[in-house]
């Protein structure tokens, strides 16, 4: 009942699920995690659009690491550490350019966009050793792995490859990378801040069904005040959904109270707007059919890749990454996903949705911000209050709901798995 | 932005903007947000571009922290108004300083310009913000009215993690 961490409880027969709180603030656990999960899993580093052309690249850290996420003038994409061979500067400065190279600006070793060793040097320099066996070239992540534009890479060579990995996850990936028949997008203006608050409370948070008609009750009211709620009979039938994905991955799913710019018309949109959308999702039906194609314009999912990537297809699409630099302290990034060729209306529309909810000067992230550092500074009685309960809808009969906590349950058993592993 | 034709000498304007200025950073001090919205026209924006956005961003095409027209920053305020607005509860103690303020036009519309720091005091904790800040101003009989509150963190990390006071 135990996990082998000693930090999760799953008693199936007594219907509780716990964590020890322990797991959100103890720096030897924060320590484990970067070699059993971060040094092992697969980790999101960027969408084929934010390196559309030969030499584009982007810089950003990923698992602890600072990374080159690049287009080699050939047009094949790397994940390089961002580290000179010869002393270890970062030879990529900006967070993101175009370059047939890359030139460290601390002695002047260039590379190719490839990653292979460029300077020549006055015979004397350096040895033939030094030029052999690629020793001074650009070290790469030991593998890197793509699914419908989303990039993965792995620090460990011997990892299960991507697509097995990634397992029943892709089918979701497929409903969001199918909502655009010229592809989807990253749009410019990318989010980074910083919670004072455990990593994986965002894990928690991010596929969390039960906290929105509180935590966001502001948001909710805002939509109903200006028409950006539209609520079916669907809805209402809470036929909602808490999905285990296997391998840690999880979601929920349930149909949209809101406005979908994919494919769902409510009244902030516009009059003007609606017969647009509603062509759209006739598209998606005629397309993928009625179910799939209903699913797509009129269904949400707030989708975790274990570890810590999350692709949210609600009001708007949010990629979003997080990171420990600290056992109380995470790095997040998002990004918005849109439509290849998407109506400028629309497009707008989209990021609106997206910053109303989901960025942090918006009218819901906020509150969920303070609610991650709220339970972080709980965290400080654990002796005395040791144990997150986790047991929503256990005894519940037939499938879990999305205001159940299976979701979170799937997480915490491969996070179980993993760090419990490390001797 | 509208025009900022010369009409007069911007010198001679310079005590009443500040002095506009000041206000206005004073309401948002003392959470006056309802006497601070009546500031704006009716089709004001109140925008807060994400790092690095240059200055003809437009969030019809990027995604920005912050891109409120009339009605999404009068909720804003409704919002901010509601106990219910958890990240702001209780109420951040919160002081800015507007400095090197800059004016161009004159007559009944300029463009005032300046960079700022904020501090916000919760939980026991310190958080920083600090850019710059473009308002348009139009006049409004012997006071003014803000058309634009463009807001430009240059923060290429987001430290407090989260913009729930209005900047």
């Amino acid at each position: 009942m135990i996990g082998l961490s000693g930090m999760v409880r799953d008693d199936p027969a007594g219907n509780l699920f716990r964590v020890g709180r322990r797991a959100f603030t103890d720096p030897e656990v924060h320590t484990r995690e970067r070699d059993a999960i971060f040094d092992h899993c697969w980790l999101y580093v960027g969408h084929s659009s934010e390196i559309g052309a030969k030499g584009d690249y982007v810089t950003r850290s990923v698992g602890g690491r600072e990374i080159i996420f690049n287009r080699d003038r050939e047009g094949k994409v790397h994940a390089f550490l961002n580290t000179c061979p010869h002393r270890g500067a970062t030879v990529a400065r900006e967070p993101q350019g175009n370059a047939p190279g890359f030139r460290c600006f601390y002695h002047g070793w260039s590379f190719h966009s490839d990653g292979r060793f460029a300077s020549k040097f006055p015979e004397g320099n350096y040895g033939e050793a030094h030029y052999a066996g690629g020793c001074a070239n650009l070290v790469q992540a030991a593998q890197l792995g793509e699914y419908r534009d989303f990039w993965f890479l792995n620090f460990d060579a011997g990892a299960p490859s991507l697509e097995s990995y990634l397992g029943d996850t892709r089918e979701i990936l497929d409903l969001v990378a199918d909502q655009g028949d010229e592809g989807m997008e990253i749009v410019s203006g990318n989010p980074n801040y910083v919670i004072h608050a455990n990593w994986k409370l965002l894990a928690e948070n991010s596929i969390d069904g039960y906290h929105a008609h509180l935590t966001h009750k502001t948001y909710i009211e805002y939509l109903g005040n200006v028409g950006n709620m539209r609520i079916d009979e669907t809805f209402a039938a809470g036929l909602t959904k808490g999905i285990d994905l296997g391998n840690g991955h999880a979601m929920v799913e349930y149909p949209a109270p809101w406005g979908r710019p994919v494919a769902r018309w409510v009244p902030s949109f516009g009059e003007d707007k609606k017969a647009m959308v509603e062509a759209r999702a006739a598209q998606l039906i005629a397309r993928y059919g009625e179910a799939r194609g209903t699913r797509m314009a009129e269904w949400n999912r707030n989708m975790l890749i274990f570890p810590n990537l999350v692709v949210n297809d609600i009001m708007a699409i949010t990629v979003r990454t997080f990171y420990p630099v600290a056992a109380d302290e995470m790095h997040v990034s998002g990004w918005a996903l849109g439509v290849v060729g998407e109506d400028p209306a629309l497009r707008q529309l989209r990021l609106f949705n997206f910053l109303e909810f989901l960025g942090p000067g918006g009218f819901a992230t906020p509150d969920d911000v303070e609610a991650l550092e709220s339970c972080q500074r709980g965290y400080r009685n654990q002796r005395e209050a040791g144990w997150n309960d986790i047991s929503k809808g256990m005894p519940r009969e037939g499938h879990s709901r999305h205001d159940d906590e299976a979701q979170m349950r799937a997480f915490w058993r491969e996070w179980d798995r993993r760090v419990g592993a490390v001797t | 932005m509208g025009s900022a034709r010369g009409g007069g000498d911007v010198s001679a304007l310079r005590p009443e903007i500040e002095d506009f200025l000041y206000a206005e950073a004073n309401l948002l001090d003392e959470w006056r947000l309802d006497e601070w919205f009546a500031l704006f026209t009716d089709d004001a924006t109140y925008e807060i571009p994400t790092a690095g956005m240059p200055d003809g961003a437009s969030a019809a095409v990027s995604l920005f922290y912050v891109a409120d027209d009339h009605t999404r920053l009068r909720e804003r305020v409704v919002r901010l108004n509601d106990a219910d607005a958890h990240a702001e509860q209780p109420r951040s103690l919160v002081r800015r300083i507007y400095g090197n303020v800059r004016i161009e036009g004159g007559g009944d519309r300029v463009i005032a310009r300046c960079t700022f720091i904020a501090k916000r005091a919760k939980n026991r904790r310190v958080d920083d913000f600090f850019g710059h800040i473009v308002f348009d101003l139009v006049r409004a009989g012997s006071s003014w009215r803000i058309a634009t509150k463009r807001v430009y963190l240059d923060m290429d990390l987001l430290h407090p993690g989260k913009i729930s006071i209005i900047l």
